[in-house]
């Protein structure tokens, strides 16, 4: 009689943290000095004790074979004393004590995992992204490919800090956005209601779909004497919310669905505080392997925020100050009735004052 | 040409060319000892070709949890067989990923030995992802981790994976100790972590100053930010250097004229700070970060409320605690203590789905200060109302003469016969 295997303990919680730290990082925990940007992708932080840790900082592909990762633990034991970190936009930091191993480790991380050094200062970060085709239920385009492509083309711009300020890119698969606010950010849009499968609506938990509807469009509804649901079509702002809840209250089309890009997201605190990007141009196909469209309409916001704004001013800041009216000149992008909003709180976006630019 | 005409997957092909590094050649190399990455890129080519996605998503649980495992199944298996069931293992990360190459090397004998040796560094949320398991591997993959030590949990409706950013480990911004904490809240919250109970998921995220680098304010419910009450530490000498090298017309350009509420003056060449007006946005001490610095008596804003588009809306979350102390095991205490009135009082009243921010749109802010005992603050909203709507629940008159007078919207007050102090 085969043994029952006994069950792993339970309620482990979160990795104990300190093990991992690098001995620098560890010695000298909370009590650092100040930092300096020595070069793209690295910084140098100084420790009260005169400690000092290079950070190098690489931008992974975030999906990794564990070949990949593994050859990222090899050079991280070679220069790193076996520790590293990842940031939050799945960068990889390398962590160097020795400042001639820089140089060494750079040329490695290029040569053995094709990662480029950059992404620091004013640069743009690694374009954070969702799962997309490769491994989600929801989504209406990729993630993982959309961003290889993007960076193909911006790539220089992240090798190199010549930026105003940084730039934030995410992308998203559908209208729920996992991807988050960016400075830039490409979204997909979907153009009808949910189109209904009544054959499977028994795997559907009716209650629930009719009540996540933010516009309250979701109705029980009897179709050849079966409980199913129906949309009041003139309601339905193609949120996908229900979509979420019911695979059979299809959203997506492979035929009409289109991306659009959003403008002047920020999360930090500084200046103005955090800001929510708006719509700068939206109806780009969506075009894969490389969706070449996208990366050139990002291009024109990259190439007039560089042009046009003043040293520490993040895109948003930037077309606070000039307005929006210039950014749609000297960007090309047009603005229609699209772009003004509909939804909640949408009054607070308009001109209540004689405030414009004539 | 010959290779082109071969090749099963011309679309992602494209994607092996140019300077940034390719996921689609790094697959394909792990497609060699691992099939089933090959029938993977096969379903990618496909949705490639229609644009159209080939996953169905659903649940499966680990015995004693509610959550971790992401189920996927292809909707084309037939052709596919291998990624028929392809799962997701969502992993607790280390604080701030911090990793030892002995962990990550772990993490990859396991994904290699149970799923299809798919890493991802790290899911929106900031967990560790393991992806390709079958139903059983899954499961068996599930133990081994918890049996070297790891911990799965963090989807459904309840709470997920914390992420915070380096902290005090190397960054000198950092005005409380991030990755404790963020350690602190997973372990004291493990249960919520893998039994969902919730009427929606919540986010935990913490930054160790302003700059907000865990993006918490608009990615999670719950945002904890480090922060100041006393001065900004200035060292002249260094401001000096600073000007000297850069000039004074960058310095007044740069730093001066962007201080969002006109605290910061030059005089002779020194900095002089209104300390009373400042609002710790953090400008300046990034700017000239070797001559200023965060002031020395510490500890945390906390927030409440934010969350992605689905379904109201993009909402950032908005002050709840305008500042308190995060040292001792008391500051700690009173911490999960709030967390514990906030979680009880939205879960009571909150509906399916309903995000905490979007509890709050409902109910209204005071009506949740009163739920979870906190006293209104100014600092709590950007300027008092406009409207003059007002519900008076001292001056509304009974319904009957003579019935007592009862608080029209206030929901029990007292949850656990005290109030949370704030500072």
């Amino acid at each position: 009689m085969a043994e029952k295997k006994k069950m792993a303990p339970r309620d482990n919680g979160a990795p104990d943290y300190k093990k991992y730290l690098h001995p620098m990082m560890a010695k000298n925990y909370g009590k650092w000095k100040y930092h300096e940007n020595l070069r793209p992708g690295v910084n140098m932080y100084v420790a009260e004790s005169g400690d000092r840790l290079y950070v190098v900082r690489a931008g992974s592909t975030r999906t990794m074979s564990v070949d990949t990762v593994r050859k990222v633990c090899d050079i991280a034991d070679k220069y790193c004393q076996g520790h590293l970190r990842f940031t939050s936009r799945s960068n990889l930091e390398f962590l160097v004590t020795k400042k001639e191993d820089i140089e060494l480790l750079i040329k490695e991380v290029k040569d053995k995992l094709g990662f480029h050094v950059g992404g620091t200062g004013h640069s743009i970060s690694n374009i954070l992204h969702t799962q997309g085709w490769l491994h989600c239920n929801l989504p209406g385009t990729d993630a993982a490919g959309a961003v290889k492509a993007m960076m193909d083309v911006l790539y220089e711009d992240f090798i190199n800090e010549r930026l105003p300020q940084r730039v934030k890119i995410s992308t998203s698969c559908c209208q729920i956005n996992c991807g988050g606010q960016a400075d830039i950010a490409i979204n997909l849009q979907h153009h009808h209601p949910p189109k209904i499968n009544h054959d499977n609506m028994k795997i559907c938990e009716h209650p629930k779909v009719v009540a996540i509807c933010p516009v309250a469009a979701i109705r029980p509804a009897k179709k050849d004497g079966k409980d199913t649901l129906e949309v009041v079509e003139e309601k339905c702002m193609y949120c996908g919310a229900c979509h979420g809840q019911c695979p059979s209250m299809e959203i997506r089309d492979a035929n009409t669905d289109t991306l659009a890009i959003w403008v002047g997201g920020k999360s930090s605190n500084t200046r103005g505080g955090p800001s929510f990007m708006k719509l700068a141009t939206y109806g780009i196909p969506n075009n894969p392997p490389r969706w070449p469209e996208v990366s050139d309409a990002v291009k024109k916001i990259l190439n007039a925020y560089k042009e046009g704004a003043k040293e520490e001013e993040r895109i948003g800041e930037w077309i606070e100050r000039i307005g929006w009216k210039r950014f749609f000149e000297v960007t090309g992008f047009k603005f229609t009735k699209y772009h003004i909003d509909t939804y909640r709180y949408a009054r607070t976006t308009f001109n209540t004052s004689t405030q414009v630019r004539l | 040409m010959s290779k082109q005409k071969e090749s099963k997957t011309p679309l992602l092909d494209d994607l092996e060319d140019g300077p940034w590094p390719s996921f689609v050649t790094d697959l394909k190399n792990l497609a060699k000892k691992k099939p089933a990455v090959g029938q993977l890129l096969g379903q990618l080519e496909q949705s490639y070709e229609e644009r159209w996605d080939h996953w169905l998503g659903t649940v499966i649980n680990t015995p004693g949890y509610g959550g971790g495992i992401i189920a996927r199944y292809s909707d084309i298996g037939n052709k596919f067989p291998d990624i028929a069931q392809f799962h997701t293992i969502r992993v607790i990360e280390p604080a701030a990923w911090v990793y030892s190459t002995d962990a990550l090397r772990q993490l990859c004998d396991i994904s290699e030995k149970y799923s299809a040796g798919i890493l991802q560094f790290h899911g929106m949320t900031g967990d560790i992802l393991m992806l390709g398991s079958n139903n059983e591997k899954t499961l068996e993959a599930a133990e081994e981790l918890m049996e070297k030590g790891w911990d799965i949990g963090g989807s459904g409706n309840g709470l997920r994976t914390l992420s915070c950013c380096i902290g005090p480990a190397y960054c000198e911004m950092a005005c409380f100790d991030t990755l404790k904490t963020t350690k602190f809240l997973t372990d004291t919250f493990i249960s919520q972590l893998h039994r969902p109970e919730f009427p929606y998921k919540f986010k935990f995220k913490l930054s160790g100053c302003p700059n907000d680098c865990a993006n918490s304010i608009q990615r999670s419910d719950m945002p904890i930010i480090g922060t100041w009450r006393d001065e900004i530490q200035i060292n002249q000498e260094e401001v000096k250097k600073f000007i000297d090298e850069k000039g004074e017309e960058y310095v007044v350009d740069n730093v001066i004229t962007r201080c969002p509420t006109k605290c910061i003056t030059l005089k002779n060449k020194k900095i002089e700070i209104d300390d009373k007006n400042c609002v710790k946005c953090m400008h300046c001490i990034n700017v000239m970060h070797k001559a200023l610095a965060p002031g020395k008596d510490r500890g945390v804003t906390i927030l409440l409320g934010g969350k992605r588009t689905l379904k109201i809306g993009d909402t950032m979350s908005s002050v709840i605690v305008p500042f308190m102390k995060l040292e001792t095991d008391e500051d700690y205490e009173k911490l999960v203590d709030l967390v514990r009135r906030i979680w009880e009082f939205w879960t009571e009243h909150g509906m399916d789905h309903e995000r905490v921010g979007e509890f709050i749109d409902r109910v209204g802010l005071g009506t949740f200060l009163d739920g979870i005992g906190l006293e209104p603050d100014p600092q709590m909203v950007r300027h008092p109302r406009t409207n003059p709507y007002i519900k008076f629940e001292e001056l509304t008159p009974p319904k009957i003469d003579g019935e007592p007078k009862v608080a029209p919207n206030v929901v029990d007050k007292e949850i656990e016969g005290k109030e949370t102090v704030i500072s």
